[in-house]
């Protein structure tokens, strides 16, 4: 009878803690995925050379200083007119990480050291750690290229979902 | 009837691009002959040799338009990011030098980052020349 009531007790206790895992914790209500937003600019002119990268992804102060260099812009040259500049420049501001709430957004915004402004998203302590499994060399193979082509491996990347359901990395 | 209705659609959807790009030729021809007194017009062949010349860029790496384009204008290209370049030959492509803007935006770019310099309206003559003796 004891024994019966140590399993009934380990049961709840195992279940009570991943329907508080599943849920974000303790102290965080928000959802897990990042909103749709749309910008027909933004997509555009952003996914001109790489796949479309949801604002959630970095905050504002990094979205600001890259589109303040987008004549530097990773080693190429991204100008565009004014007017489309300031547009999506206003577009990332209201949705960046640090203006979303989205426990996505949040952990990556609290991965960022106050003073760093990274420019990289796989830069940020919260990608590394998301990915300290995968080797370098399958970040090179030649249908992935690099760490920065996200839709390789997370098919609704584009979409701002990056659940493990929806990962599949190619050979 | 219906199969030719589109054959007539297509013919002169195709006739407005072919027009939009001889509409954008004048122009830098204009454009050319403010540069040089003496242009005498734009050389297909001049335009092939400009795509696949190859430079160092001051980043330590050769560099030329058939880079990202491949060295083939029919066939799609990718960015240094992994994406899907359309072909440049406007003979695949019908939609390639229809928009201005777009023209100049990837010229104004483009240029910059291989030759490190701003093209002329002579060599963006050469080069579309080039790209409409594609067959």
């Amino acid at each position: 009878m004891k024994k019966w009531l140590q399993f009934l007790v380990l049961i709840t206790s195992i279940s009570a803690t991943s329907a508080l895992l599943a849920s974000g914790g303790f102290s965080d209500n928000s959802q897990q995925a990042m909103p749709a937003v749309a910008n027909a600019k933004w997509k555009t002119e952003c996914s001109g050379c790489h796949m479309l990268y949801h604002p959630g992804l970095l905050p504002e102060r990094s979205w600001h200083k890259m589109m303040a260099g987008l004549d530097k812009h990773f080693g190429e040259n991204a100008s565009l007119d004014d007017a489309s500049r300031d547009e999506i420049a206003r577009f990332l501001a209201l949705n960046s990480a640090d203006k979303q709430d989205n426990r996505r957004s949040n952990r990556i915004n609290q991965s960022i050291p106050a003073a760093a402004t990274p420019l990289r998203i796989s830069e940020t302590r919260y990608f590394t750690s998301k990915h300290d499994e995968i080797a370098a060399s399958t970040f090179k193979r030649k249908s992935i290229g690099s760490a920065a082509n996200c839709v390789a491996c997370h098919q609704a990347a584009e979409k701002g979902d990056f659940s493990e359901s929806q990962i599949r990395i190619p050979r | 009837m219906r199969n030719a209705y589109l054959f007539l659609a297509l013919f002169f959807s195709q006739q407005a691009m072919a027009e939009s790009v001889n509409t954008l030729l004048k122009k830098y021809e204009l454009l050319a002959k403010q540069e040089n007194a003496a242009f005498v017009g734009f050389a297909a062949d001049k335009g092939e040799r400009f795509f696949h010349a190859e430079r160092l860029h001051s980043d330590g790496k050769n560099v030329s338009c058939a880079t990202c384009h491949t060295a083939d204008p029919r066939k799609p290209g990718k960015t240094r990011a992994n994406k899907v370049i359309e072909a440049m030959a406007i003979s695949v492509n019908p939609q390639r030098f229809s928009d201005e803007a777009k023209v100049e935006k990837w010229f104004g770019r483009n240029c910059k980052d291989v030759l490190e310099r701003a093209c002329t309206a002579q060599e963006k003559g050469d080069f579309i020349a080039y790209l409409l003796s594609i067959k």
